[in-house]
């Protein structure tokens, strides 16, 4: 038993899935993309020990898991800012550790930020369905017995492949988890139903992250929007703020009843029938994932080749930390 | 009660980030537009250009995600514009589907406790029940009437989504008939698997429990969402709707609802299904007449 590669799940920790990359070409279905919320920390995590970018590895959220490793593994720890520690000694993040067989893995409170990620040599090796290991925990399927993970779980890892020669994310690539944020998006799909007063709050006004924030959404606090006033379209629903269901743009941003922003990120429903006003461009989807509730927001309308720009830059980014391990 | 209108002659295209672009047939519900929305997904499908990720075709609108490294938004966009205008130009209005039996236990004890939970500070009438409520606002002599209505005339799977697999349905009815309820004034946290919901004119089936804002009717016998792929019907997919299938929905008695339950625990239930020629200018021009021709096929006459 000692000697398969596993973690034994002592203490489950808030919420700890099983994510990748994600579950691509089944929205449709309505099923959801998934995946690691901040897939940059989750990419270095994963080169950090030598596994192949999108493999399956943990995420935790606030408060992590204690956890035993059966037989001699690496492990990696990257996202949000937390205290390490293997056997209650304070050990790195962003950096590669070596698990021998008992060694137990537990973290203290985070610093900033929400989730963190940790990376096996190896990977969690668990069943890929609809082609990704990532948790879908509303349609209980994926990762770990489609479900969070609970006491007692034995978490099955893959066979190690080469690390790379650096050990260690310099603070230079390392993502920043602060108590404000930019968030660029673009203006379209349903904007043109907010007043322009409406339109400028939620463009030039500061907003504030509630703790209603999970992987399917993120609700904001701050002035409010105003929706124009018409005849809603039959089968819309009464509400300025209701359209016939359509489908939702992953990173959208719908404000029912004109009050509280949601972005909705990589678990969110498929589609419904609110209104989306702007939709954060694919470059700070991550951005997004590291806020805490409390963090001050601000949405910086941009344009479409702005945001391509943008996703070619964070590629290059994240290509270069990479390419700094060796 | 206004007549169905024209679609705009030419759809609304806006991007949703720099990976989805969102195309609006029409801002109000209809049949044609929700035809319309199929018709430009099938052709897209059927192109299988590169770069394009998912095509998500919904009640009145499409959604596409794309890889902008792979293809560049605006040829993405000029490509679907010409399919719109090639699929308005389309003479054929038969679409090849399916007519599907949905068993139904209407005012059944499981939806009933969860609405009975959520009624102060959720629902526009604490004091009653959906069914009763609908009912009134729809000016129907009561919960019998709205249900006979409910499940005489099929209805069209116009989207799939929300959740895994989750069916909107249109009914196959006149503006006039449509049966139209608000959401709750606040979405519930709980609801039971298979719920039949409604919310504005359309009808769901929910897939799997969870949160849902839709007035709560009956509760469905069989799965619709099977990610263990046990059921027979099941084994090209999961998920079991696709958007223009047509339901028929049937009430079951108590005895009826646990006899399917029991043979889906053995895995022997099937749905009956029956494959159709949907004729899209029938059903418009005169959706009663043409709703008992899908009738028979059903029945197999």
């Amino acid at each position: 038993m000692a000697s398969e590669r596993a973690i034994e799940i002592s203490q489950p920790g808030l919420a700890t899935t099983v994510q990748d990359r994600g579950r691509i070409r089944y929205y449709d279905l309505g099923i959801p993309q998934g995946g690691a919320l901040d897939q940059y920390s989750a990419e270095l995590a994963n080169a950090l020990v030598g596994n192949r970018d999108g493999e399956a590895l943990l995420e935790c959220t606030y408060l992590g898991p204690v956890l035993r490793a059966h037989g001699s593994l690496e492990v990696a720890v990257t996202g949000a800012p937390v205290p390490v520690k293997v056997n209650g000694e304070e050990r790195p993040q962003w950096t590669r550790l070596a698990l021998a067989d008992g060694d137990e893995l537990s973290f203290g409170y985070i610093g900033g930020g929400s989730r963190y990620f940790l990376a096996f040599s190896g990977g969690i090796d668990v069943p890929a369905v609809l082609g990704s290991r990532s948790t879908y925990l509303l349609g209980a399927l994926g990762g770990f017995r489609g479900r969070k993970l609970e006491p007692g779980d034995v978490v099955p890892i893959g066979a190690p492949a080469n690390p790379p020669p650096g050990d260690t994310v310099a603070e230079e690539h390392r993502p920043v988890f602060g108590p404000q944020q930019q968030v660029r998006v673009m203006l379209g799909l349903y904007d043109h139903r907010l007043t322009e007063r409406g339109l400028a709050n939620l463009t030039e006004q500061e907003w504030t992250l509630t703790p209603v924030a999970d992987r399917a959404g993120l609700r904001y606090d701050g002035p409010g929007v105003e929706w124009r006033e018409r005849v809603q379209p039959f089968g819309a629903g009464s509400d300025p703020s209701n359209i016939v269901d359509a489908g939702y743009a992953v990173g959208s941003i719908q404000i029912p009843g004109g009050t509280q922003p949601i972005i909705l990120h990589r678990d969110a429903v498929s589609g419904g029938g609110y209104a989306m006003v702007a939709t954060v461009i694919s470059a700070d989807m991550d951005v997004v994932a590291r806020a805490a509730p409390g963090t001050k927001t601000r949405f910086v309308p941009v344009d479409l080749d702005t945001a391509l720009v943008a996703r070619k830059d964070r590629a290059q980014r994240l290509a270069a930390a990479i390419s700094s391990l060796g | 009660m206004s007549a169905p209108q024209t679609l705009p002659a030419q759809a609304r295209y806006t991007w949703g980030g720099d990976e989805f672009l969102f195309v609006e047939i029409a801002e109000e519900m209809s049949l044609p537009g929700n035809l319309r929305a199929m018709g430009i997904a099938r052709a897209l499908a059927a192109k299988s250009l590169d770069g394009v990720v998912d095509i998500c075709p919904a009640n009145a609108s499409l959604l596409i995600r794309f890889d902008p490294d792979v293809v560049a938004p605006a040829d993405l966009e000029t490509t679907v514009r010409e399919l719109e205008t090639a699929t308005q130009r389309q003479s054929s209005t038969v679409l090849s589907t399916r007519i599907i039996e949905v068993p139904v236990w209407y005012d059944d004890p499981y939806t009933r406790e969860v609405g009975a939970r959520f009624r102060e500070g959720y629902h526009q009438d604490p004091s009653g029940n959906d069914l009763d409520y609908a009912a009134r606002i729809n000016d129907l002599d009561g919960a019998a009437e709205f249900i006979q209505r409910h499940h005489t005339n099929p209805w069209i799977v116009s989207m799939v989504g929300f959740v895994a697999g989750l069916p909107f349905l249109f009914q196959l009815v006149g503006r006039d008939k449509q049966l139209e309820v608000p959401k709750y004034l606040s979405p519930r946290t709980d609801t039971p698997k298979l719920t039949v919901g409604h919310g504005g004119c359309f009808a769901c089936i929910y897939s799997v429990r969870g949160a849902g804002g839709y007035q709560m009717f009956g509760i469905a016998a069989a799965p619709i969402f099977d990610p263990a792929q046990k059921l027979a019907d099941f084994a090209d997919s999961m998920v079991f709707f696709r958007p223009g299938d047509v339901v028929k929905f049937t009430p079951v008695s108590e005895e009826e609802y646990r006899a399917i339950e029991a043979e889906v625990a053995a895995g022997t239930f099937r749905y009956r299904i029956v494959p159709v020629e949907f004729d899209t200018e029938r059903a418009v021009a005169d959706p009663e007449a043409y709703n008992a021709t899908l009738l028979e096929v059903l029945r197999g006459k």
